[in-house]
């Protein structure tokens, strides 16, 4: 019996789906799953992971564990690794597993494969699909020697369903000791509300969209569609939005389900941060911008007549069924 | 305040990647120091001459690597050191590499730690949080903005778009975001004294570590390039015509709306 331990995320007061991609990539490689759920005031979460693949849930609160430190959390994971035994770790390829899955893999000596796109084979006989250079390769691993650890990228592996799993749902207490970083205040930025990395749609734009205000009819085709806005280096550099908007080779790397490029021409080091999204549309000006060559549906056409358009157009079609 | 950078020889993001023989083809490629870690090496600087002290650049690389560490040198770092491996290990991954800088950074007296957040080759962002680890000092990654009072840090990072306010202390390991500074160019005079800066290179022997407890603990099997992209439709017709047919076949053809 392998046994999978796999840290659970909570944000903004609900769970990530990324949590339950994880669980589900854990069930492939591991017989037995065991979800782990760190905050304050998470508790309610645990029956979600519960029924969507996890045998268990293991909940540990504690005030100082609403916001996330390595020390904390790295406290709490690795006591319940102790407890638990696992051959398998899996964490969600976010901002906090991207922190903590390092620290967890250094403690065990041992490897952690980043950004897991795919599995193919189970169990032992598991072998890893990873983007290297943004996604222009791919890169298969196996661990060699030692537990193995592994990151997934969020909109890749399809989660469970609710009932898949009748899971057990346990508090448990973890002594925390000294916390060397201490999170004073956190600024939530705008984006709409959906996230980056996560979200089944994003509307990006680049420096076709002119100026910050250019951003407003990106921002509403986005919330038409629930999805996120992003854009392109040449966007950030010009000052039109935040650098954590910026999508490429040095940015974010995502792959959502509907990739709408607007006034983005497709440098290279852009391609790399999205030509994996399941579906491109590009929208530009100009025929010969290379982002037509990564598109699925092209529209030549000025972005600020396209959009508009497009975002009534949804709105009709999303109204109507 | 002794400053360590660690930092990491990559192929330039303007090049398309081929494969020789399931390898990267790396034959007449442009080499650059990677991005973030350029944003490492600046900020390195402006600490150092805000507060006095060293940077010190460290690299595991081959003798290839001497051009970045010689590019970082002349920005205006002070020092630079090279492990080079290969001779002993024949493909390090993440495991081996941290041990191998936390070997030598152990060695060292060390107040802060500056790396990239992740480097544009590999993708993984993995060594830093590890040397810190091994290290037994705090970490934060992905920061915005540095600022030093004594032995007390304050950090901005950006988790995700969200911006967190980090309060820790020194010796402390951080890992640059886009956005914490401005990289400087080398300057004519920078260049031509960066080639007297001590560039010192390393072996395993010298750290002391025993190849045999540095193995990597993954292995690629295989790398392959990405199935090439059927040719995508561009819409005709009047600009009415065109979203709408566009809407539609994301709905009914796609089915990503």
């Amino acid at each position: 019996m392998t046994k999978a331990l796999v840290l659970a995320e909570s944000r903004d007061g609900s769970l990530r789906n990324v949590s339950f991609e994880a669980i589900a990539a854990a069930r492939r490689v591991a017989d037995e799953v065991i979800a782990v759920l760190i905050g304050h005031n998470v508790a309610k979460d645990a029956d979600a992971l519960a029924s969507r693949g996890a045998d268990q849930v293991l909940v540990v609160e504690d005030e100082r564990l609403l916001h996330y430190t390595p020390d904390g959390y790295g406290q709490v994971f690795l006591e319940l690794m102790n407890r638990t035994s696992p051959d398998v770790l899996v964490f969600g390829h976010t901002s906090l597993g991207k922190d903590l899955s390092p620290k967890i893999a250094a403690k065990l000596q041992a490897g952690l494969i980043s950004d897991v796109t795919a599995i193919e084979g189970e169990g032992a006989e598991a072998t890893f699909i990873r983007p290297i250079y943004s996604g222009k390769a791919f890169e298969k691993v196996k661990v060699s020697e030692g537990k193995t650890l592994f990151t997934v990228r969020p909109n890749n592996i399809d989660p469970l369903e609710a009932g898949s799993s009748q899971g057990t749902v346990e508090s448990v207490t973890v002594e925390l000791k000294d916390l060397r970083t201490i999170v004073a205040d956190i600024v939530r930025k705008a984006t709409g509300g959906v996230d980056l990395s996560e979200a089944k749609v994003i509307v990006a734009g680049g420096r076709g969209v002119k100026s910050s205000d250019g951003f407003a009819p990106l921002q509403e085709l986005a919330d038409v569609l629930g999805g996120a806005v992003g854009a392109s280096r040449g966007a950030c550099d010009a000052d039109y939005c935040d650098y954590a908007l910026q999508i490429g080779q040095t940015g974010k790397v995502v792959t959502p389900d509907l990739y709408i490029a607007c006034g983005i021409s497709g440098a290279i080091q852009h391609l790399a941060g999205m030509s994996n999204a399941k579906v491109i549309v590009a929208i530009n000006k100009d025929p010969e911008a290379n982002i037509f060559s990564v598109a699925d549906y092209g529209i030549v056409g000025d972005l600020f007549d396209v959009v508009p358009l497009l975002t009534a157009e949804f709105k009709k079609m999303l109204v109507h069924g | 305040m002794e400053i360590y950078v660690l930092l990491k020889r990559t192929f330039d993001t303007e090049e398309a990647i081929q494969l020789e023989n399931g390898q990267i083809d790396e034959d007449g490629a442009e080499f650059i120091i990677n991005p973030y870690d350029e944003y490492a090496v600046e900020e390195a600087i402006r600490v150092r001459d805000a507060q006095g002290g060293t940077v010190t650049v460290v690299t595991v690389g081959p003798e290839d690597a001497d051009k970045e560490l010689r590019t970082a040198l002349a920005m205006g770092a002070d020092q630079a050191v090279r492990i080079s491996i290969e001779d002993d290990i024949e493909e390090a991954d993440h495991f081996t590499i941290s041990e191998v800088l936390a070997g030598y950074l152990k060695e060292q007296t060390v107040d802060l730690i500056i790396a990239g957040n992740v480097a544009v080759d590999g993708g993984s962002g993995q060594v830093a949080p590890r040397v810190a680890e091994l290290l037994d000092i705090p970490y934060v990654t992905t920061i915005t903005k540095l600022e030093l009072d004594g032995t007390k840090a304050v950090v901005t990072r950006d988790a995700e778009g969200d911006t967190e306010t980090i309060k820790t202390t020194l010796p402390l390991l951080v890992t640059a975001q886009q956005g914490l500074n401005e990289p400087r160019y080398p300057s004519l005079p920078g260049i031509m004294k960066a080639k007297k800066k001590p560039l010192e290179e390393l072996e395993l022997d010298d750290l002391e570590l025993d190849e045999d407890e540095l193995a990597p603990r993954l292995e690629t099997i295989e790398r392959f390039l990405p199935p090439n992209k059927a040719a995508g439709k561009i819409l005709e017709g009047e600009l009415n015509e065109q979203v709408a047919q566009l809407a539609s076949l994301l709905r009914n053809e796609a089915k990503v709306v």
